[in-house]
């Protein structure tokens, strides 16, 4: 049951030949058996997805049923999810029970799916290694010895090790496809405004975007089918018509035009990852596809501009963790000023430190033209340069990270060289633009470990659908999707 | 512009979180480096390009001026570090 997909899954749910308990338990008992190789799950309770689960079979049994009821999917601990203790991966709100739903855990109720678990993450989502969560690092389902990404690194091991039938995960700046290139899985970041923000607990807010992580693109379209759609309670959510992201799945890609960015293809690209791209588009050329050459000159610039524009944003959204209303307040404190003061020292681990102190160094007096409008200024340039190479292609390809899935403690002391892993994604989220990534092979460390390696495929905004049909028509005949590390069948 | 301990530690007091010497000097360490990286934006002229935000062009959306939300003190309440007479409680701030 655990590899089958999300459609295979309904069906056997439709037919009897297994109830959405009966598929709950199969998944729970695995992440009891599993879950402490990996520490992919913050919060497990049983007694409330099982009780989801039961529902599930009376909508299954009233033949009322959606593709998705039954099926039980894991929540990344940044969505609030009513009666669920809610993290965000912080000690901050270790004791956080969420008071209300996100819209993306409502969509999901709505369909009737089962909320498996809360899974790790860095903390309040900064991260590329899933080692700043305040609940311990995750590990690579392929190698426990190596990193799964991140910041939605708990899913993605999840979704790896096939302890849940998919998750979900939020990207604000490569989130959800870089842990899925370094877990091998497919992993989309929809157009920014296209899923509902309301109930996501806010990293950068002008970044942030949740999207669907799971084995191949087929099962991301359905899951796309429940997430996007117009929502009033968050303000920057776009009134985009309601698509089905199933539709164009079967296309042909005879004609399409991919665009290959040499910006992606320089300097700083694995050697070994690079021949997995290369074997990728020549399989996409005999699926009828043709390259062109183009250019984002500006794409260099993403990490500096990101990296002024998301901490000014961060420190921002997490002013709001005062040690009042909610999260952790200090034990001993002598006045209002102290009491804040030692909370936040204490509820925040150092990374997130970090990027609230540069996000208020930039913000503050005499700085904000420099940084934060400078910033926002590029970033124009950055859109600018994918609105131009559209002109000549349909959709762009590239590698999704430079290398394959490193050692845990290996970057953990240089944050310049953690935030490099990010280099190809980022892009992407500053011009708001839909990102995917799919497996495309696997390339051996130097320790002789197989580690997934992930093809990246951006599209033009609203070009989910299309995106999905180019990662659907190559898992038909390629298989990379299929695997599974060693160690959890 | 190089940052100094001073200026580490002002930072934090604005973002109102404390930091005793020996962070101040790791922090000091890692901020340089994520600056350096910052400072290659100097490098781009930006004449004339207006900034971005959102990457479609929306409007802030207005609606009617009614009553939406339900008083849900209680339930939010519950995750307060401390609360007296349905009010969140904070050190005395006046004499």
């Amino acid at each position: 049951m655990i590899n089958q997909s999300l459609k295979q899954l309904s069906q056997m749910l439709a037919s009897k030949e297994v109830s959405s308990v009966e598929m709950t338990q199969t998944f729970l008992d695995r992440i009891k058996q599993y879950n402490s190789d990996i520490n992919a799950y913050i919060t497990l309770d049983e007694d409330k997805s099982l009780a989801q689960a039961k529902a599930a079979d009376g909508i299954l049994a009233a033949g009322t049923a959606t593709p998705l009821t039954g099926i039980p999917i894991a929540q990344k601990d940044i969505f609030c999810a009513k009666d669920w203790r809610t993290t965000c991966g912080s000690k901050m709100l270790e004791t956080f029970i969420a008071p209300y739903d996100a819209n993306v855990i409502t969509q999901f109720n709505h369909a009737g799916a089962v909320n498996l678990g809360k899974t790790n993450m860095d903390e309040f989502a900064m991260g590329s290694s899933n080692e700043t969560s305040y609940f311990g690092c995750v590990n690579n389902p392929w190698d426990l010895t190596r990193v799964p990404g991140g910041s939605s690194g708990g899913s993605a091991a999840a979704v790896a090790a096939r302890l849940c039938a998919a998750a979900t995960g939020t990207d604000t700046g490569g989130s959800i496809r870089q842990p899925a290139s370094l877990c091998g899985f497919t992993g989309l970041k929809p157009t920014y405004g296209l899923v509902s923000r309301y109930g996501m607990i806010a990293f950068a807010s002008s970044l942030d975007q949740a999207g669907p992580m799971a084995k191949s693109a087929e099962d991301c379209a359905l899951m796309m089918n429940v997430m996007a759609g117009f929502d009033e309670r968050d303000s920057t959510s776009l009134n985009h018509p309601k698509e089905d992201y199933t539709s164009k799945l079967n296309q042909p890609l005879t004609g399409l035009k991919v665009g290959l960015p040499k910006e992606y293809f320089a300097e700083g690209l694995d050697t070994d990852v690079a021949k997995v791209i290369d074997n990728a588009i020549a399989e996409y050329k005999k699926l009828g596809a043709e390259f062109v050459d183009i250019s984002l000159p500006n794409a260099g610039l993403s990490i500096p501009v990101y990296y002024v524009l998301a901490p000014a944003e961060a420190s921002t959204n997490l002013s709001r963790y005062d040690g009042v209303r909610y999260g952790h307040r200090a034990a001993e404190y002598d006045d209002l000023m102290d009491m804040y003061m030692k909370s936040r020292a204490e509820g925040f681990g150092d990374e997130v430190k970090r990027r609230i102190l540069i996000g208020t160094y930039v913000l503050s007096a005499g700085y904000y033209d420099a940084y934060y409008l400078k910033a926002q200024k590029i970033r124009h340039l950055i859109a600018d340069d994918f609105k131009a190479a559209y002109k000549k292609c349909d959709i762009i390809m590239g590698p999704t990270v430079p290398s394959t899935a490193f050692k845990t403690g290996e970057k953990t002391d240089d944050p310049v060289a953690m935030y490099l892993q990010d280099i190809y994604t980022i892009a992407t989220n500053l011009a708001g633009l839909p990102g995917m990534s799919i497996p495309a092979g696997f390339s051996k460390s130097s320790d002789g470990k197989d580690l997934p390696v992930g093809l990246q495929i951006i599209g033009n905004y609203f070009d989910e659908a299309r995106m999905l049909n180019v990662g659907h028509a190559y898992q038909q005949v390629t298989d990379w999707h299929t695997a599974m590390p060693e160690g959890f069948a | 512009m190089a940052l100094t301990i001073p200026d580490i530690k002002k930072i934090a007091h604005l973002a109102r979180i404390e930091i005793n010497d020996s962070e101040a000097e790791k922090t000091l360490n890692k901020l340089t480096g994520i600056l350096t990286l910052i400072e290659e934006m100097e490098a781009v002229d930006t004449t004339g390009i207006t900034p971005m935000s959102h990457s479609q062009d929306v409007v802030q959306r207005l609606r009617e001026d009614v009553v939406t939300a339900t008083n849900q003190r209680e339930t939010f309440q519950k995750n307060a570090p401390a609360v007296g007479s349905g009010l969140y409680l904070v050190p005395q701030v006046i004499e």
